[in-house]
């Protein structure tokens, strides 16, 4: 009984002071982060929500979105854009078609692009490897804006590219003039350049079906072919990272069987990069349905409307046409579609592979090892993610 | 051949000689190798060097001579143009204010953040962090609108103040720094408290000097990022003066100031605009790529 009260005596101040440590370095901890939080809470968090309300507004831009002329119009906005009448319904289905193709053309693209350099470069008898590296990697750190003036010229009617197709007697497009629907001018031919009756009325977002068959502009193509120019250096670099913490004895072992080189990739090398194939396809679909920089610099979405892109139709109907509530709305529709695609990515690239390397490699050491190699690398965080779920 | 005779042969000399065989297959294909490479790498490093030769060509020899790298008449009318007749010049002071406030404000308030994730144990410490992961996923191009409308409500549209303050923090960068300080230990500030060092005394001047790798990245990939940046300047003003390079040769390529296709005038902007970065790269070349794979990762 006498010994409780002299600990419980001695047992508050020291109770009192850790709380009061724990308290300052509470105070501290919150000065530390509030620069950070207030920044981007004001121009990220704050931006969705007052977007979210302009999405569903009539603002014009004058005054505050907030004022008492502006009306609610509930999902006006939303159903003028997804609808696929009007003006606005069909550069939005446009916009989306265009961005399709391009993304479905530059995402594997680029992604194979990638790995080839990658595994290329990191070949162990090669020399000059840094040279190459850098030669890859430079037009990832250029301006988007510089590439595309370049690029405009490159393309030009006189530009290099014609110039070199002029070398085995082709005449080259006026790439950045050019409307003509690559798919189409295949089906012309083949002797079908008109829209069968079948395809002519309008159909989903108001293009009809022989529209949607079109395939990406010619202009569209010359921006194809940029982008996967700029972003196979960067993606060259996330697999090149990769392929370094693949240890050599599983490729020795698998030399030791017997299989060659085209096999030891397939079989070995490829299954060991899914985490990085995975983070390097998620960057590139992202990426891609947020083609801005290139539209404003270079074509504005001409020739034509075959190089308009949602993020610009969206920049155009907000700052230029003064239509705010349908820009927005343009750009939640965005930003779902890429979410939803994202997700189903996930989806897809999930299942098949997580038991396989747990049973090839123990997770706990996969993990660990490949996180004392490189601190911070995604690679352990992906294994986590995959595991938990 | 039939396929019944055929495998025992060569199988047979395969074990034989696999040695020389294997060698010289190895050997052809290291040629092979390299001269892929270096057709790949000519094609990624051809543009840039025609952008050079072209921006001190006439425009009519750019036009007839596309791919010629030796000017046959070297002028540089193209950057006579741009520095006397242009705003070339205020476009790249513009750049250049930008870049440095950004480049610094980024430093200081993503380590000062990411040391407060790292080691500062504090309540809601978690739930910030799940915000800032959050608001990494947010799509930049998304927010064009978004961020302008906040800009303005706040009355910094077309000025400094908006063109830098919302680019003072990025998540990427808290990251970066967060995952280093994880990486150093702790008993050297325990050793800097011990001394009577406050919270932010023992990290400005013991844990940021060690940091200096992390901090590098975050002004390579800072400087690099503010310098190229588009969008956020089209939104935030609208006024010649605060015209930035990307903003200014953007208007430049979609025919703001000239009759004629000038592609040297142009092509001689572009380049001049590339090469800051050019050099921070040269420099800094490993440490870019290792930032840059590392950064992406996050």
């Amino acid at each position: 009984m006498p010994s409780t009260p002299t600990t419980a005596a001695e047992a508050p101040p020291s109770r009192v002071k850790r709380g009061d440590i724990r308290g300052r370095q509470g105070l501290a901890g919150w000065l530390f982060i509030t620069p950070v939080v207030l920044i981007l809470g004001l121009f990220l968090v704050v931006p969705v929500i007052m977007a979210a309300w302009v999405s569903l507004s009539d603002w014009t831009g004058r005054g505050s979105p907030f004022s008492a002329s502006v009306s609610f119009v509930g999902f006006e906005n939303y159903s003028g854009i997804l609808g696929g009448e009007g003006l606005i319904g069909r550069d939005f289905g446009t916009a989306i078609r265009n961005n399709l193709y391009y993304v479905l053309l530059v995402v594997p693209l680029q992604t194979a692009l990638a790995l080839f350099l990658a595994v290329m470069v990191n070949r162990q008898i090669l020399k000059g490897r840094g040279f190459f590296r850098t030669a890859f990697y430079f037009p990832s750190v250029t301006s988007s804006v510089a590439i595309t003036v370049l690029w405009l010229f490159l393309f030009s009617a006189t530009g290099v590219i014609n110039k070199v197709l002029s070398f085995f007697a082709i005449e080259g497009p006026n790439w950045f003039q050019d409307p003509r629907g690559v798919l189409h001018i295949l089906f012309g031919l083949v002797g079908v350049d008109q829209a069968p009756a079948g395809l002519r009325a309008p159909g989903f977002l108001g293009i009809s079906g022989w529209d949607w068959l079109a395939g990406p502009s010619v202009a569209m193509s010359a921006f194809v072919l940029m982008a996967i120019f700029t972003t196979s250096g960067t993606f060259m670099l996330l697999f090149i990272a990769a392929l370094q913490n693949i240890s050599g004895e599983v490729q020795e072992a698998a030399m030791v069987d017997g299989a060659t080189g085209w096999q030891r990739f397939w079989a070995v090398t490829l299954p060991m990069l899914r985490p990085t194939l995975f983070t390097v396809l998620t960057l590139g679909l992202i990426g891609t349905w947020q083609v801005f920089d290139q539209i404003y610099t270079g074509t504005q979405g001409g020739p034509a409307k075959t190089t308009l892109t949602p993020a610009y139709l969206s920049f155009n109907a907000a700052f230029v046409d003064q239509q705010w509530g349908v820009g927005a709305a343009i750009a939640f529709v965005l930003f779902a579609i890429i979410v939803v695609l994202t997700l189903l990515q996930r989806w897809a690239l999930r299942e098949r592979d997580v038991p396989r390397r747990r049973r090839m490699v123990p997770a706990g050491v996969s993990a660990g090892s490949s996180a004392a190699a490189i601190p911070g690398t995604a690679a352990p965080a992906d294994e986590e993610g995959e595991q938990r779920r | 051949m039939s396929t019944a005779t055929a495998p025992a042969p060569p199988a047979a000399a395969s074990r034989r000689r696999p040695p020389t065989d294997g060698r010289r297959r190895a050997a052809r294909g290291a040629w092979i190798a390299y001269l892929v490479l270096i057709a790949l790498a000519l094609i990624y490093i051809f543009p840039f060097l025609v952008q050079v030769a072209t921006s001190f060509k006439s425009e009519p020899e750019a036009a007839q001579n596309p791919l010629g790298l030796v000017p046959q008449n070297w002028t540089v009318a193209a950057y006579d143009t741009l520095f006397a007749n242009s705003d070339f010049p205020l476009w790249g002071m513009n750049s250049f204010i930008v870049t440095v406030f950004v480049t610094l404000g980024r430093v200081f308030f993503n380590s000062l953040a990411g040391y407060a994730l790292a080691r500062i144990p504090f309540r809601g410490r978690a739930l910030v962090f799940a915000l800032l992961v959050a608001v990494m996923a947010v799509p930049g191009v998304v927010l064009l609108i978004p961020k302008f409308l906040v800009i303005n409500q706040l009355g910094i549209y077309d000025s400094y103040t908006g063109m830098i303050l919302p680019l003072l923090a990025d998540a990427a960068g808290v990251f970066i720094m967060k995952n280093f300080f994880e990486s150093i230990p702790a008993s050297v500030e325990e050793q800097a408290r011990i001394d009577g060092a406050g919270t932010f005394r023992t990290f400005w001047s013991v844990v940021l000097p060690m940091a200096r790798p992390a901090v590098m990245t975050i002004v390579i990939l800072s400087f690099q990022g503010s310098w190229n940046e588009l969008n956020h300047f089209i939104i935030s003003t609208q006024s010649p003066e605060l015209t930035t390079l990307t903003k200014g040769v953007a208007q430049l390529a979609s025919g703001a100031l000239s009759q004629g296709t000038q592609y040297p005038l142009k092509l001689a902007a572009a380049a001049l605009m590339t090469v800051p970065v050019a050099i921070v790269f040269f420099v800094f070349q490993k440490r870019i790529m290792n930032a840059s794979a590392g950064a992406v990762k996050e």
